[in-house]
């Protein structure tokens, strides 16, 4: 495996509060430099490509600038799309701390905003208020997501079964099922356009934080993330995951419940990405069909691995990836570019970001001082 | 269902499988010669798609076809090469960069492909295995290309190889362990860079397939899985070439039960049969990972079954 799993703290070994401090501070900064590097690397080589294809990199970055983070508007489109973002990044980084590689996020993101439309529509009809009503959808939607990689979790651990590879077949299954009901049974007759479940309303939608433009998602994404990494770092349980991830035959020999904890870790991974469905659906289509399918779940696995599958890390992280992903259609228009522009630039900077992982530990300024200085 | 029907349903499975069965075959031997040599690439799929694009943008200027398909080869065997590249560098993870290469090749093929959803270029020709039926639906059904023969063929020349020559051996001892292969003086390194590179030519074959022949046109839904689902295949087939020649028929049957039901109008559970595929690789996956006879033929090196 990669070294998903952050290295132990080296605290115990320096011999004083402050050298700690110092040892802590240096290697956080190479987690945060390496990254950066690459970034701006794939930057260049990404103008390179551009140029050869007779476009102007500096009208691209400029655009991205604008159509992401310029103006007021922009940068509420942005945080629109990092709410997700952030969703779909934790769902990846959770099972990252134990081992597993999961880029099923897309499919737990569709079905959980699928379950939670469905089951939207008997309260709506019910005429429960909004507020119970929004509970139910987001519970019942993280809890279709959990399940859902809660499954890949459990092939993984009871039968060996790869999990990268089932969890990006799952997702495949997942909009199957979606596109089942949705252009089935659970159509709506009165649109005749597009395929969707019966609309929430407007009165069911969820609203806007205070003051902003911005729905709740990219709160709940925030506060999540931050839970998380508390839990990941701070508990037990997060030391137990830890310690399975880096080495699951030591874990099981001190008697660490090693399946359980995958099985826990995927299903935290899943419910954050069914809670994004949940977030697509109550916040932005009101309804469940194909565009809950957007890429999310696969521009989620970048940020993680760019925010070194650190939850706190993936909140800049995501709102970064946020507004190129929003800044797309500018570009489409104004840089007559296909709408896969984007989607280069993520594949190259997520190929650049892993050859920068051999750049770990080569560089001087970084390391702790050798082992022969404190003996 | 008649009788009629049911012939009609059985013939056009066959045929179907024969059709659906090609990319399938080609993305699982290339992956089954780089997994031979102890690596693990997953970014096949991105491969497979690239591939596609590359062949139909490349038979529609060109006019030749199979100037499409040996370009589809080369631009697999580019982001081969990429792949068994990057993966050589230290601390690098071969799974992950997998999904990178994936993502990056569909956004290649996305990219370059917008111009070439609309114009039409020129198909691989065909010729049919039932004309001596006499029965013109028979015939139809059973029209196969060229390049399902040519998948055989290197499925047949690959396990040769693998069990007659020195650069088969040297293949499967890099792949089961790769310190008596330095022992013996092989680069595991170049090995390992020039089977990746192999496979992602032979994955962007079986891209051209898809979009020169069968479905036969360029879209961006062209290939949803396909490429994912033939990596899976090759643990099915413990890394054996003839077996992943069957599988590969075996799932191309599977993908066209859909379709074969569809053509004497039976349209009910039309997603089910659409999922069909995927579903059975993921029970195929269950029932073989894990099993004794998997974990005895398996490279011992590879990443994916650990």
């Amino acid at each position: 495996m990669t070294d998903v799993a952050e290295p132990l703290r080296a605290g115990a070994i320096g011999p004083s509060h402050w050298d700690d401090l110092s040892i802590r501070v240096r290697r956080s900064a190479e987690f945060v430099a390496i990254p950066l590097f690459a970034l701006v690397v794939s930057a260049l080589l990404f103008s390179v490509f551009l140029f050869a294809l007779g476009k102007s990199p500096l009208d691209f970055y400029s655009l991205v600038y604008r159509g992401g983070f310029g103006t007021a508007f922009s940068l509420q489109n942005t945080f629109q799309r990092s709410a997700p973002l952030i969703l779909t990044a934790l769902a990846v980084a959770v099972p990252a701390r134990i081992g597993l590689v999961i880029i099923g996020g897309e499919g737990a993101l569709v079905l959980g905003g699928f379950a939670s439309a469905a089951i939207a529509i008997p309260l709506v009809l019910g005429k429960l208020p909004p507020i119970p009503t929004l509970l139910i959808m987001a519970v019942v939607g993280s809890f279709v997501g959990a399940v859902w990689i809660g499954i890949v979790g459990y092939l993984r651990y009871a039968r060996g079964v790869n999990e990268t590879i089932s969890s990006l077949l799952m997702t495949y299954i997942g909009i199957a099922i979606m596109n089942f009901f949705v252009e089935g049974s659970l159509r709506d007759l009165t649109n005749p356009n597009k395929p969707s479940t019966m609309p929430i309303g407007d009165a069911y939608m969820i609203g806007k934080i205070p003051g902003t433009d911005v729905h709740w998602g990219l709160a709940v994404g925030i506060v999540l993330a931050i839970l998380l990494h508390i839990l990941l770092t701070r508990t037990t349980f997060g030391f137990a995951v830890r310690v399975s991830g880096g080495n699951p035959r030591a874990a099981l020999a001190q008697g660490l419940p090693v399946g359980k904890l995958i099985v826990i870790c995927c299903m935290i991974a899943g419910a954050c990405a069914g809670l994004a469905g949940f977030f697509e659906v109550a916040a932005i289509q009101g309804r469940a069909n194909a565009s809950l399918a957007a890429g999310y779940g696969f521009t989620g696995i970048l940020v993680a691995f760019l925010a070194r599958h650190n939850p706190v890390a993936i909140i800049p992280v995501a709102i970064l990836f946020g507004g190129i992903v929003a800044s797309g259609g500018l570009i489409q228009r104004r840089m007559d570019l296909p709408d896969a522009t984007v989607l280069v630039l993520q594949g190259l900077t997520f190929v650049v970001l892993l050859m920068s992982e051999t750049l770990y530990g080569r560089f001087k300024i970084f390391q702790v001082k050798a082992a022969a200085d404190r003996t | 269902m008649t009788e009629g029907a049911g012939l009609i349903v059985f013939v056009a499975i066959i045929g179907g499988a024969l059709r659906v069965s090609t990319p399938f075959m080609f993305v699982a031997l290339g992956e089954c010669l780089t997994e031979k040599s102890g690596r693990v690439n997953l970014g096949l799929e991105g491969t497979l798609v690239l591939g596609a694009m590359t062949a139909y943008a490349i038979s529609f200027h060109s006019g030749s076809p199979w100037l499409g398909v040996f370009a589809a080869g080369c631009a697999g065997a580019a982001l081969g090469a990429m792949h068994g590249y990057i993966c050589k560098l230290p601390k690098v993870n071969d799974i992950a960069v997998g999904i990178a290469m994936m993502l990056f090749g569909t956004g290649l093929a996305f990219f370059f492909g917008k111009a070439y959803i609309q114009p039409s270029a020129p198909r691989l020709g065909s010729f049919s295995l039932g004309e001596w039926t006499g029965s013109q639906q028979i015939a139809t059904a059973l029209q196969i290309n060229p390049l399902l023969l040519v998948g055989i063929v290197v499925a047949i020349v690959m396990a040769w190889a693998f069990a007659n020559t020195k650069w088969g051996l040297i293949v499967r001892m890099t792949g089961d362990s790769a310190p008596s292969a330095k022992a013996m003086g092989v680069s595991v390194d170049l090995v390992r860079f020039l089977a990746t590179t192999i496979g992602g030519f032979l994955a962007g074959v079986g891209g051209s397939f898809l979009s020169l022949f069968y479905p036969g046109s360029w879209n961006q839904g062209l290939s949803s899985g396909q490429g994912l689902m033939a990596v899976a295949l090759v643990i099915f087939a413990r890394w054996s070439p003839i077996r992943c020649v069957i599988a590969a028929l075996l799932f191309g049957a599977a993908g066209a039960i859909g379709p074969a039901l569809q053509s004497v109008g039976i349209t009910q559970g039309y997603y089910f049969f659409n999922a069909a595929p995927y579903i059975l690789t993921l029970f195929i996956m269950i029932a073989s990972a894990g099993s004794k006879q998997a974990m005895r033929d398996v490279p011992g090196e590879l990443s994916i079954t650990k």
